[in-house]
């Protein structure tokens, strides 16, 4: 029995051992290519870069190894080439300095491009000026985490995204800084992953966009001065906690656009200084409570195409809108949340409203139809349409309203 | 005219109505912001009294102040001074312990709640609001002799100010539905002092909002420094120019 | 000193002033009589350029007055009906007056306060005045800053036989200082030993414009009120 355990244990270190191969790569040192270190290689094996700049073109990594920066070493892909392509299973690429990739019209180039792969990890990346950041494709439950991912897009077709997915399963994309591309993070048929605390700002197009991406959790992510906000089309059973979705400004901008999402949770997001909170349109079955829309042009535009969303226990403080609509078909629900603009009164003292309110106010309806009436906003005029319309309802939805609003905000 | 200036100021301040306005816009003010459940709520609410109630009190207010005053007028039209320096410390006068009263009723306690951008240039346009309408006040009471007739028409000019001239130009919208209006809107604003306070006032408010305005041209006029001057420079203009026609007007009254 | 030339004022249809010609001149005491609403009023309205005459010019001291206002420093003018700002105490009228004309720089003449009694009254708002009271306080403004030129409206008109000659010894006074004394009234009685000349108008023209002795000489009568009577018959 000692005998066999001993066995064992010889046979794990000698395993063990041979895997445990350092391989270190500098300027000074007999290995000067990263590349050739990678070649040298073999699973298991640990690549140490020295500090310096490398312009190797794209380096091509088939093995089980880790590839490690010490102190940020720059790989420069000279406006030509992807930097690092992975197709492996259980690699890592962990604190170096990317930049400068090529841009290409036929072909994809990013900085780190993980291809048909299995638990890749890209750690604690600094990316810099790059067309796509980290690019993942036909991968499984690979890791992208504390990377900062910058580029400098001026418009929709000459950038690239800062984390693209797609046809992936399980991944794992944690608290990244991704700014400037085109889109911030982009998800087509990914399932089953997780989105937990990146921050995606000031990007040309969207802060998050995916489609066809069923079964994904975000957790406190930031979404912040997107061109376009938030976009997310086509998908089920999406997961959406504690997420920020601030200063989305423009005309076609959403602190977040669902289009088409079914049977989904939503809850904890701030909603602030957008111009359009949350726009909803073909949307089914979606839950969506305890969120917080702060000082937004329209909290909501809910279309006349979704049915059976339920928002329950939201606060909707400081909105020009609330609620806009485009007809008078309501098939959802709004149920004890919290209205400023709530003028009602609490005679049983239960915190709750005696008289439903009807948060979809008649001068939105106009300015949906008209949108230069906008500037007549809060005139005398104006006050008084809207408050005729409350005591003789005419144009808006008579149905859409909450009949249990609570008088004060509720707590989060 | 400082000296004038000065007799004025003193018989507005003992004229009880100045002191009742103040007091009233401070009770509103401060129950508005204790009221409420959030200071935001509250200068919401203020913002009704800015565009509303503060042309309506400086507008009538001076009015009957300027019928009153003929005695006042008559007995120094008389003596060495110049028409110009009575009309003048008649409308510096009204101007600055009407906006004295609207700053101490209204301006402290927005400071005190509310002190950014957005409340700040609800004074500012309350204090311009407050100087425009006296100065209309003095064009009303300046072209008709007739003390009813004159606070008639300043009534009718408030009413015209914060209700009619809104009527009209949601009423063209409506009727011009199909063409690009965002040009004609931003003239439009101009046309009404209200109109040019509040899109100041919605600015600051409801930024968010003017974002999404799919004609970029408002938020482009008025987003940025040149607009901001301008609409203040209309302000101004929509101080001077009755003042001026009104003091023109003075100059050729007989008494 | 006043010189008008050919001035017209109308007030919608009617002519208050029709083509006005005159000169008047240091030393003399001016009575401006005239049937009612025959434009006295409006003449010396225009003079102090309360109103504004449509047509002609009015020169003060050889400058003409439109939009000047620096020669009112040299007017004491007591207007028919004495309209004050109505919260206002004598007291505060007066040193209102003093303070806008501390300028000119002239000996203060109170004599008419005193005479009239008015410091007893210097607290009393002017809403609470007579009409007598308004008159007295009128009439001490027009002589408190020692003008060159008085011009009184009806300065009798109100107030009690006492004080009607008080300010007539006070007009007596004045007028032999040599200043330029305008006075329209309807008692004409009190006036013979006032004025020097007669203005007389009617319908905004001027009738005629002589000397007092001359207007006596010419109707043969003594008494002023004879001799307008005669004219106004005729």
């Amino acid at each position: 029995m000692k005998k066999v355990l001993y066995l064992i244990l010889i046979s794990y270190f000698a395993v063990f051992s041979a895997d445990a191969k350092v391989i270190k790569v500098g300027k000074t040192r007999s290995v000067a290519f990263i590349q050739r270190a990678v070649d040298l290689s073999q699973n298991g094996d640990t690549i140490l870069v020295d500090p310096g700049l490398y312009k190797e073109k794209n380096i091509i990594i088939q093995k089980s190894i880790t590839l490690k920066g010490i102190n940020y070493p720059v790989l420069d892909g000279e406006n030509k080439y992807a930097i690092i392509s992975i197709k492996a299973k259980n690699a890592t690429v962990e604190g170096f300095k990317l930049q400068h990739t090529g841009r290409s019209e036929i072909k994809d180039l990013g900085a780190i491009m993980i291809y048909d792969s299995y638990k890749v990890s890209a750690l604690n990346n600094i990316l810099e000026d790059t067309n796509f950041g980290i690019y993942v494709q036909n991968s499984k439950r690979c890791t992208i985490e504390d990377n900062s991912i910058t580029a400098y897009g001026k418009d929709e077709v000459q950038s690239g995204n800062g984390i693209h997915c797609w046809r992936s399963d399980s991944l794992i994309i944690i608290g990244n800084k991704i700014k400037g591309h085109r889109d911030g993070l982009y998800f087509e048929f990914v399932k089953n992953s997780l989105i937990w605390r990146n921050v995606s700002a000031q990007n040309v197009r969207y802060g998050i966009h995916f489609m066809f991406s069923n079964r994904n959790t975000y957790v406190g992510n930031i979404f912040e001065r997107n061109e376009a906000g938030v976009a997310v089309m086509y998908s089920n059973n999406i997961h959406m906690y504690n997420n920020h979705f601030l200063n989305n400004w423009g005309d076609a901008a959403y602190g977040i656009l669902l289009k088409d999402i079914t049977d989904s949770d939503i809850s904890g997001n701030h909603f602030t200084k957008n111009t359009v909170a949350l726009h909803m349109e073909g949307c089914s079955r979606i839950k969506l409570y305890k969120n917080i829309f702060n000082n937004n042009g329209w909290a909501v535009k809910i279309q006349a195409s979704c049915d059976k969303n339920d928002f329950n226990r939201n606060n909707f403080i400081g909105n020009t809108f609330d609620i806009g609509t485009n007809g008078s078909l309501v098939l959802n629900t709004f149920t004890g949340n919290y209205w400023d603009k709530y003028e009602g009164y609490d005679l049983f003292k239960d915190n709750i409203g005696d008289v439903p309110f009807h948060p979809v106010s008649m001068y939105s309806m106009i300015i949906d139809s008209n949108p230069a009436a906008l500037m007549l906003f809060r005139s005398l005029i104006v006050s008084l349409l809207d408050k005729t319309e409350k005591i003789l309802p005419g144009v808006t939805p008579e149905n859409l309203r909450d009949n249990k609003p609570v008088m004060r905000p509720i707590s989060l | 005219m400082k000296k004038i200036l000065k007799y004025v100021i003193v018989d507005i301040i003992q004229n009880k109505i100045v002191l009742i306005y103040t007091f009233l816009l401070l009770l509103i003010s401060l129950s508005v912001f204790n009221l409420e459940s959030n200071a935001a709520k509250g200068l919401l609410s203020l913002l009704n009294i800015i565009l509303i109630l503060v042309p309506l009190i400086s507008i009538i207010f001076s009015t009957i102040y300027i019928y009153n005053s003929s005695e006042f007028i008559e007995l120094l039209v008389s003596q060495p001074v110049k028409r110009k320096s009575i009309w003048l410390s008649l409308f510096g006068g009204l101007a600055a312990s009407l906006s004295l009263a609207f700053f101490i009723g209204a301006g402290i306690p927005i400071l005190l709640y509310h002190a950014d951008a957005t409340g700040i240039t609800m004074i500012l346009t309350g204090l311009f609001l407050t100087v425009i309408f006296v100065s209309i006040a003095m064009l009303a009471a300046g072209i008709t002799r007739d003390k009813a007739k004159g606070i008639g028409l300043s009534i009718l000019l408030w009413l015209y100010f914060s209700l009619i001239f809104d009527a009209l130009v949601l009423f063209f919208l409506f009727q011009f539905q199909d063409y690009p209006l965002e040009r004609a809107m931003v003239f439009f604003s101009f046309l009404n002092p209200i109109d040019l306070g509040r899109v100041q006032i919605l600015l600051q408010m409801d930024i968010s909002a003017l974002m999404g305005y799919t004609g970029a041209i408002f938020r482009e006029f008025f987003g940025n420094q040149v607009g901001v001057v301008l609409s203040f420079f209309g302000l101004f203009i929509w101080i001077a120019i009755p003042l001026f026609i009104s003091l023109k007007k003075f100059s050729k009254k007989d008494l | 000193m006043i010189v008008t030339k050919n001035i017209t004022k109308t007030f919608g249809k009617l002519k208050a002033l029709n083509d006005i010609s005159v000169s008047f001149n240091k030393g003399e005491c001016i009575a401006l009589l005239g049937p009612n609403g025959c434009g006295k009023t409006t003449l010396i309205k225009s003079i102090l350029g309360m109103v504004v005459p449509d047509k002609g010019s009015i020169e003060f001291n050889g400058r003409t007055i439109n939009r000047e206002w620096l020669y009112r420093s040299q007017v004491g003018y007591m207007p028919q009906i004495g309209r004050y700002p109505e919260n206002m105490t004598i007291a505060n009228v007066i040193e209102m007056m003093k303070d806008i004309r501390k300028d000119s720089k002239v000996h203060l003449d109170e004599d008419l306060i005193q005479s009239f009694d008015l410091g007893a009254l210097m607290n009393k708002k002017m809403h609470t005045l007579s009409g007598g009271t308004r008159q007295k306080v009128s009439a001490c403004l027009a002589f408190l800053f020692n003008p060159d030129v008085l011009i009184l409206d009806e300065p009798t008109a109100g107030l009690d036989p006492v004080s009607s000659e008080k300010l007539k010894d006070k007009i007596l006074l004045e007028k032999e200082k040599g200043k330029l004394i305008l006075i329209t009234s309807h008692v004409l009685s009190e006036l013979d030993d006032l004025i020097t000349e007669v203005f007389y108008m009617q319908d905004g023209r001027l009738m005629f414009y002589k000397k007092l002795s001359e207007l006596k000489a010419d109707t043969g009568e003594e008494k002023l009120s004879k001799a307008i009577a005669k004219i106004m018959v005729a």
